[in-house]
Parts: C-alpha cells; structure tokens; sequence
C-alpha cells in the first residue's frame, strides 16, 4: 500500500515540474502569429502549387497579410475569393489579369511531319534528347505529354500528337511552361482573342516542307493588325501581348497557313480530330 | 576473334561482348575524300566556351585559315577546310539533333593552303610550352568522342603529378574502323603524336592500349613504338574496354573514384587520332580539319574509311561508299553503343565523329520497353559500378536528387545495361535526361 502512494506521489510530483517547465517555456518562447494569416490560408485553394512564387499557400498568406503582396497574386484564386480576402483584410484587391497558358504550335501528327520513328521513353524531355526529337520540325510540338502531366490542374491535354490547353481549367501556375523543352508555352492574358500558333524562327520554304501549318513569315496579319499588335521576329509573326489585335484579325489577315487563330478556333480543331478518332 | 596474348593482368568489371562487324571496314585503307563545292562547317564542335567568329559573309578564305578563334581557355578555334569563299552563316543541324551555327564554305576548287601555322621540323628542341600553344591553335580537340580540347588536358594544375600519358587505341566499339586503319597506316605519326604529348606534360611512361582483336596494329606499333620509348599494350576484347578510366585502370592498374578525373590519379588519356593530328599541328603545321572516318554498315554498298574534311554532309560521305545496297533504319554518327542516330543526312562530319553507320531494319530493335523485372543482368555489366535499373526506376518517378545520390553522373552512357536487358528498357536514355536535369539544376545553383 505505501510502496503504491510512493510511486502516485512520486509520478504526481514529477508531473508537476514538468509541467510547470513546459508552461514556463510555454511564456517565455511565445511567438506572436499573426492569427489572421491562418484565416488567409483556409481562404486560399490550399493546393499548395506555387504559381504565386511562394513556397506554398500559408506562405503566400504570409505576404498578404504583412502587405508583401496583394490577393490576386494567386492566379488559382476565383475572383470572388480574391475579393473575399480582399475585404478581409481590408486591403487592395490588386488588378491582376488573369493568365492561361497557350501552346503556340499548331502541328499534330495530320499537319506536321515526324522525322523519324521513335519508340524510346514516352516523355518530352527524353525525346528531346534523341537527334532533337522525333518531330521533322526543331520547334515544334513533342506531343510526348510533359506539360500535361505537370499540370496540377489536369488542364492540358494531347490530342494526335498536340498538346492543347483547356482555358477554363488552366489557372496559370506556369508548371507547364517550365517543363516544355522546347519552350513553347507562354502564360498570356486569358482574354487573349488571337494566337499565332507556331514558333519556328526556320525561313517560310523551310517551315512549310515539313509543317502545313506554319507561319511562313508573309507578313498578312502583321500589315492587317493595328500597330504593335503584332510584330515580325525575323520570319516569325508574333502577337504583342501586351497590346493583342480583337477577333476581328483573324478574318483581316486571312492567314494563307491558317496558324493565325483564335483559341476557340484552335480548340474547335481539336474536337473534330477527338471525334475523328 | 585473335588468340594473341594480353598484357594486362587487370581488367574492369562487368562489361559485354556485343558483335563486332569490323571485318566491313578493316581491311579497307584510308582513302582521300575528293573536293566537294561545299562545306558546312558547325562552329562549336568541342565541349567548352563557344568560339569567336572571325570571318563575315562574302570573305575569301584560305584552307587552313582560322574562321573562329577560342572563346576562352576550355574552347578551340575552327579552321576553313578548304580555300574559297564564306557563303553565309547560317544553321547546320548538328550531330546530338541542336540546329548550330555553321559557316558554309563554298570551294573555289583550288584547295590553295593558308595556315598560319609555321611547321616545327625539330620539335624536340621547343619549349613544351611553344608546342602546347601549337596544339591549342590548331584546334585539336579529344577526336575519341568527347571533343575536349586537347590543350586543357595538357595543362593540369600544379597540385597534381602526372606520371603517365596513355593513347587509347582500344576502339571498342563494333563496327568501327577508323583508329584501326590509323594505327596500321601511319604508326609513325601515332607514335610521334603520343612523344610530344608527353613532351608537354613531362612524362617518361607512355603506353598505347589497343584491343587485341587488332594483332596487326599492335605488331606495326611495336615496331616504331622502340624508338619513342612507347609500351604498346595488347588487352583483351570487351566493351567498353575504350572508355577511359576502363582503360586506365586496364593499362596502369589505377582506378579512377567517382567523380574524379584522370589526372587524379596521375594519368592523361588521349585518342590516337588526337596524337596524329597534335603530329600533323605541330611537325607540319597543319591545323585540324580532316578526319579518318569509317562508313559503314550491312546497308552499305562499299564500306571503308575515308579523310573527310570537317563540314562534310553525311550525304556526300555515303555517296563516297558507292551509296546503298537498302533503305537504311538508322543513321548514326559514332558506334552502335554510343553513337547519336540522326534524323537528316544534312548533318555535318565534325572533329569527333568517328563513324556514320547505318543499320537496317532487322538490326534495329523497335521492341517495347516493359517494366524492370529486376532481374539484374545491368549491375552485373555496368562497368562503372552503378545500379542501372534501380535508376532507371526513379528517373521514370521524375526522382532526379536520387538518382543523383545513386551516383547517376558516374554513367558514361557506355549502353551496356541496355544492351543486356530482357525488358528492352531505353536505360540509358532516362540516365541521359537525368545528367540533363541534375546538370541544369547544378547550373542554376551555381547562378
């Protein structure tokens, strides 16, 4: 009986200086977190994908919070959300632009010659490795589907050898632009009305001997479009994006490749070759 | 396969014994390419600084005169392969499958010589320092493959003591021919190459290492070997015995650790064709801008070894062999392990191209790749020690700081896990993206 008090007493007595270590500790270790950044984070997507060049969402929230940033550096954000931490906190919305990626090459496996026959790791990147790809074209399109399994967001995807991107899933983290070996994707303005698919810098014959729908550098959409919309980069016509030319360019210019598009064109390409198949 | 007698008691591990198909060219010596009207000559072909350009559109040039000089100390400058006239610079496509910017070369048919490259008769009384410079500028770079400039090899920091300068002879890879006719057509300017490398460096002990399934070159080595104090070493047959801490360790019994360098171990390893053309820089003052080049191949009508110039399209060098018996499957520069296959016959000879080989349908493989079965057939023939398809694992899972603690830059991409694997994986593919990758990230580290 004595031995088992002594040994509650004893448990008892060790708890306690314990605890009062840990609750001493407890007061004089005190961090003051701000408790509004947790608040931030719940608001945030929480996918944690690092389009806003932050370590993550509670980091991103961080910034918000200590004035760093403003809400719509979140390109995954809905713009109800952004205003909804906006009114939160009580700070500037920001006037972010929404982006979404586009892939400016027009040349599946029908318009586009491949070079050579190639059965070796089914990824871009390797791809690229072996004699520049299998693609005739040096710039062009791998289809090999590197950008669409970096997407977090599943809002690319490969159709008869054409990565194609969904604007209404893509939220522009940018993923995909960093894995294209050959750098074909550009983050862009979402209301964006007119692309150039294509970025061989090769001259015209070049370019049409191996792809049918490439720019061949006329110079059509560049006379047709306002100033600065569109700018000649050696035989490559390139929009401005800054300063893009409305819906209207496309009919303008009469593209004699047809590389001149708007997205929903492009994409409407891409359904008729999903039916197809 | 010959019987003769190895001279080394060591050899590496693993390793594989894929077919030869040599007898296609090795019998066949090197012939003179004929003058083509033009030459598309890529400028940057050797690992390093990209060189300067030195000559304008429209310029006239001599054969031998510099068009691009070195960008800075691990770079080479180009010589004009022939006299005539710089028609435009432009893009070439090159060998790993990257357009390069060339220089084409239009012939005025004169081929009217123009080094600026004094010939040093009498070498033995230069300063090693002189004869150095004089490789530099004659562009001679590391024609076994790699296309390292030549000079940098030469030039080891203070702390480290070379003892012993190695030519690798060894040729390991099927079907090529080029070094073997080399060593049995000019022995002399092999042997002479090799004693003024090792004038430079400062070193007694040079040794040559040739496989034995090259008997006849080996007893022609010896014979003017003697006279430069060179031992000629004959090893046994088995890829890749060629590659070169392979062939240190089988020639001095060194072993190179991971990530070291040869000259770590005291050792310079240089090509046999580099030791002709450091002969050919500095005895006659001729910089480098030919090679000895086998094409070959079962499709090939008349298989052999040609002197090409640099900036001959692989087109114009079949053409040489009397073109094609069928349609080639692949076109590949280099060997059948290590080679690069192209995709146009537009792409240029360059100073590291040793072969242009072309394989048929039958003799490529188009199987499926399958899972590893881990059966481990690649760790018993990785000659570098690695665990290829454990690698080859986490590069499919995109785990490139793994693969990279798992040693996957040891690889030299040497292919002879691929070649013994029963589920056709492209091992060596993955580790080419992952050294891309690590390489890239260690880039931007640096940055």
């Amino acid at each position: 009986m004595g031995s088992a008090l002594l040994a509650v007493g004893l448990m008892a007595g060790v708890g306690l200086v314990l605890g009062c270590i840990i609750g001493g500790a407890a007061k004089i270790f005190f961090v003051k977190t701000d408790p509004r950044i947790e608040e931030v984070t719940e608001m945030l997507p929480g996918a944690n994908c690092g389009a806003c060049g932050r370590a993550g969402c509670s980091e991103f929230a961080k910034a918000i919070v200590n004035g760093e940033t403003t809400p719509d550096g979140c390109p995954v954000c809905s713009m109800e959300a952004v205003a909804r931490i906006a009114t939160f906190l009580g700070v500037e919305a920001g006037s972010g632009q929404k982006k979404v990626a586009v892939v400016l090459c027009g040349g599946d496996h029908s318009k586009a010659a491949q070079g050579i026959r190639y059965n070796g790791v089914n990824d871009c990147v390797s791809a690229s490795l072996v004699a520049g790809g299998p693609k005739e074209c040096p710039y062009g399109c791998l289809g090999l589907a590197s950008c669409a399994r970096a997407c977090p967001f599943d809002a690319i995807e490969i159709i008869n050898g054409l990565a194609y991107v969904h604007n209404d899933l893509c939220v522009g983290c940018g993923k995909c632009v960093d894995v294209c070996p050959r750098n074909l994707i550009k983050l862009v303005p979402a209301d964006t009305r007119a692309h150039i698919y294509c970025s061989s810098p090769d001259k015209g014959g070049v370019k049409r001997k191996y792809c049918e729908v490439s720019c061949i550098g006329c110079r059509k959409c560049f006379k047709a479009a306002e100033e600065g919309q569109i700018e000649m980069d050696g035989f490559l016509a390139k929009v401005n994006y800054d300063n893009s030319p409305g819906t209207e360019i496309v009919g303008k210019a009469a593209c004699p490749t047809g590389c001149l598009h708007t997205p929903e064109a492009h994409m409407k390409e891409r359904n008729k070759k999903e039916n197809a198949a | 396969m010959s019987s003769s007698p190895h001279d080394s008691h060591v050899y590496f591990k693993g390793g594989v014994h894929p077919k030869e198909e040599k007898a296609l060219a090795s019998s066949r010596p090197v012939k003179d390419a004929p003058l083509l009207e033009s030459y598309n000559v890529i400028l940057h072909q050797h690992i390093g600084a990209p060189p300067k350009l030195l000559v304008k559109k429209g310029d006239s040039v001599k054969k031998g005169q510099m068009l691009a000089e070195a960008g800075g100390f691990v770079s080479s400058p180009i010589h004009s392969p022939t006299s005539g006239t710089v028609k435009a610079l432009g893009e070439c496509p090159g060998p790993m499958g990257a357009v390069m910017a060339s220089a084409l070369i239009d012939s005025d048919g004169e081929d009217s010589w123009g080094s600026q490259l004094e010939p040093i008769e009498n070498w033995t009384s230069v300063a090693p320092e002189e004869l150095k410079k004089r490789v530099s500028k004659a562009g001679v770079v590391g024609m076994g493959g790699a296309a390292f400039p030549c000079h940098v090899k030469l030039s080891p920091p203070p702390d480290k003591k070379i003892d012993t300068l190695i030519l690798n002879g060894a040729e390991c890879e099927p079907f090529l021919t080029a070094d073997h006719r080399l060593m049995l057509e000019n022995p002399e300017k092999v042997c002479e190459g090799a004693a003024i490398i090792a004038t430079i460096l400062g070193v007694d002990n040079i040794c040559i290492g040739v496989e034995a399934n090259k008997p006849e070159a080996v007893e022609t080595l010896k014979e003017h070997a003697s006279r430069f104090g060179i031992k000629v070493m004959s090893l046994r047959v088995k890829y890749p015995q060629g590659a070169e801490k392979q062939l240190i360790f089988a020639a001095s019994g060194r072993k190179v650790p991971a990530g070291a360098l040869p000259m770590d171990v005291g050792c310079v390893v240089q090509n046999v064709g580099t030791a002709t053309a450091v002969a050919e820089a500095v005895k006659e003052g001729k910089p480098l801008l030919e090679r000895v080049v086998t094409v070959t191949g079962n499709p090939v009508k008349e298989p052999g070894n040609w002197k090409l110039r640099l900036g001959t399209p692989a087109a114009k060098a079949l053409e040489l062999a009397g073109g094609v018996k069928y349609p080639p499957a692949k076109v590949i520069f280099g060997g059948p392990m290590m080679g690069f296959a192209q995709k146009t016959l537009q792409v240029t000879v360059m100073k590291n191209t040793s072969g242009i080989l072309l394989l048929g349908d039958d003799e490529v493989s188009q199987f499926e790749s399958m899972p590893c079965i881990r059966c481990g057939r690649c760790v018993d023939v990785c000659p570098m020690n690695l665990l290829p398809g454990t690698l080859s694992v986490m590069v499919e899972s995109e785990e490139f700081g793994l693969a990279e603690n798992y040693n996957v830059m040891d690889c030299m991409e040497c292919g002879s896990c691929a070649f013994v694997c029963p589920s056709f994986r492209p091992l060596v593919q993955h580790f080419r993206r992952a050294k891309a990758e690590i390489n890239a990230k260690r880039r931007k580290v640096k940055k």
